[in-house]
């Protein structure tokens, strides 16, 4: 048994400074998958932007829920039904401290990203958005935060606007004063890309938004498991974001709100645990968070949820963001080493997270990836929930590596040598 | 896997791929339709002249993977010169085989057995049926007389 300490023990680079990295080598003991052999290959796994996967901790708490604990909750009065309010309760609170300190019923579970985001668009949206007004958008957005603001625009006829990029792969905040406007009701941006890696200004971003009277909806989905996030420093409105790709389990997402906005919003779902008075003719509605959390939950994969969140917390979320910002440097400096190879969106470590997009000039991404799983390499290929994006890229498709925390440089040097063998194996 | 994936990149395929039949487009054709594979973001312009009831030239233009170029120049190559029933009673077999039902392929068309290493990678089936769909579709248009431009999605 490994532990914290020697996962998170500096590293000491070959100049002899020491260098805030994380122990890959101890971290990938905990990850039982990882052990796995696709195709007679040791798994090297480089899609963890669009799941991570789970440490023992998190499997195990799965596990010791349905065994100890599982009951349905805050209903029932028995000592069951009490345990397993109380853990899913504890996670809540631990979500609450996890970014940055607010107040747990400001925590809204959801199935994941996407259906915060849909929250919001179909109940604050339904009520504050009219013929005329704007909302502005990215144009970095995953299909999650793009599809229900194009959908609310037109229903309403508002105008949707959006903050264009440069040809670096960042925002281009030069004329962000006539996209934020009067008439802007909600400025909606991801926190991170999930195409180029990009960390968007979202403190900036508020502050435009708040200066106009309009509110701030962040995507966290690719930022809150790679980096420390505080919503209160950012004075973001709404920040949503999944377990799954933070090491916790796929069907649990986060939706976070202000208080004053929250409480004014009419709820999503409709049914049970959401209601305070029931009358065949009038219904009142829980306080928060449960105004929003109609049925009974994914609660086991709320409980183990609290582990994934120790688990990081362990490690700490600046070594994680150190790590990664290494990790990083050197994949995009190694696969700069590959011909004609082109990386998608910031071309240095700096300012952007572990997401990278490449493309090859000769190879569709489809055929990248069916050869690097034929050694063993998982990365994603395609469009990336990102179609309007990839049109502004003039690609059809991009293959994406993604790094974590179980990721080091020898999972980077087996894709390059992989990539490199690829294209002696299909002849370009 | 390795024997997985050299049974779907054969020779045969990737020798298609590096250098695509028909790949340039006609001065004149009576006949346009486009392919798109909405999963993957592959798509394909084809364009063919008629000349009475024969396929007399055909350009298939694919942005894609290996494996939907591959296939567009084996049908470039296979249905030059052929009528319009016999292009389309082709189609329709390259269709079957890729389904994984039992056809008997034609000496003359030997390169399609090729196609059948796809179908160990289930995702991978929609790309080799992207040209083949795109021309029985052009080609229907055509025989019910609407000769305009057409865009087919492969879906299946």
């Amino acid at each position: 048994m490994q532990t914290n300490t020697q996962k998170n023990q500096a590293v000491t680079k070959k100049d002899g400074t020491p260098e805030c990295r994380l122990d890959h080598a101890v971290i990938r003991e905990d990850f039982p998958i990882l052990k796995t052999e696709v195709n007679g290959h040791p798994l090297v796994y480089l899609d963890s932007a669009a799941t991570s996967q789970k440490p023992r901790v998190v499997i195990n708490a799965i596990l010791e829920y349905y065994r100890k604990k599982n009951a349905n909750i805050h209903r029932g009065l028995h000592f069951l039904a009490e345990e397993a309010t109380a853990a899913y309760e504890k996670t809540r609170q631990h979500v609450a401290r996890f970014i940055g300190g607010v107040d747990p019923s400001q925590i809204i579970f959801t199935r994941g990203t996407t259906e915060g985001i849909n929250l919001v668009a179909y109940t604050w949206g339904e009520e504050n958005i009219k013929e005329g007004d704007e909302i502005v958008i990215t144009e970095m957005e995953h299909h999650a935060n793009l599809v229900p603001w194009v959908m609310l625009a037109k229903k309403k006829n508002a105008v949707l606007k959006r903050i264009p990029i440069t040809f670096c792969g960042h925002l281009d905040m030069s004329n962000i004063d006539e996209i934020i406007t009067e008439k802007t009701k909600i400025v909606c941006a991801t926190h991170m890309s999930n195409v180029l890696g990009t960390i968007n200004p979202i403190g900036e971003l508020a502050e435009k938004a708040h200066a106009v009277g309009a509110l701030l909806l962040a995507d966290g989905a690719q930022s809150v498991p790679h980096m420390a996030v505080d919503v209160k420093e950012l004075d973001a409105d709404f920040y949503t974001f999944s377990s799954h790709k933070m090491l916790g389990p796929t069907g649990v997402g986060i939706l976070y709100g202000k208080r004053e906005i929250l409480e004014a919003m009419p709820p999503f779902n409709m049914g049970g645990e959401m209601i305070d008075q029931v009358y065949f003719d009038k219904v009142t509605w829980a306080e928060l968070p449960h105004k929003f959390e109609a049925g009974t939950p994914d609660i086991a994969d709320v409980v183990a949820f609290d582990a994934a969140l120790t688990y990081l917390e362990e490690l700490g979320m600046d070594r994680v963001r150190d790590h990664e910002h290494y990790l990083t440097d050197y994949t995009i400096k190694r696969l700069g080493e590959l011909p004609g190879l082109e990386i998608q969106g910031p071309q240095e470590a700096e300012g952007r997270g572990g997401a990278i997009s490449f493309t090859d000039p000769d190879l569709h991404p489809h055929d990248i990836s069916t050869f690097l799983d034929s050694k063993g390499i998982a990365i994603r290929a395609g469009h990336h929930c990102a179609q309007p994006l990839l049109r502004i890229l003039g690609k059809v498709a991009t293959a994406r590596a993604s790094l974590y925390v179980y990721n080091d440089e020898s999972d980077v040097d087996r894709l390059v040598q992989a990539l490199t063998d690829m294209r002696r194996y299909f002849g370009v | 896997m390795n024997e997985q994936l050299d049974d779907m990149y054969r020779e045969v395929i990737l020798d298609h791929y590096r250098a695509p039949r028909g790949s340039v487009p006609l001065q004149m054709f009576d006949i346009t339709n486009d392919g798109r594979n909405p999963s993957c973001g592959d798509e394909l312009e084809m364009q063919v002249k008629v000349n009475g009831n024969t396929v007399e030239d055909i350009h298939v233009g694919c942005k894609g993977c290996a494996i939907s170029i591959a296939s567009g120049s084996m049908l470039a190559e296979i249905v030059k010169g052929k009528s319009i029933e016999e292009a389309k009673r082709i189609a329709q077999l390259v269709r079957s085989l890729l389904k994984g039902e039992e056809v008997d392929i034609p000496d003359d068309m030997e390169d399609i057995d090729a196609l059948q290493g796809v179908k160990q990678f289930p995702v991978r089936i929609k790309c080799a049926l992207l040209a083949w769909v795109t021309l029985i579709q052009g080609l229907d248009n055509y025989e019910n007389g609407h000769a305009a431009q057409g865009t087919t999605a492969t879906t299946e």
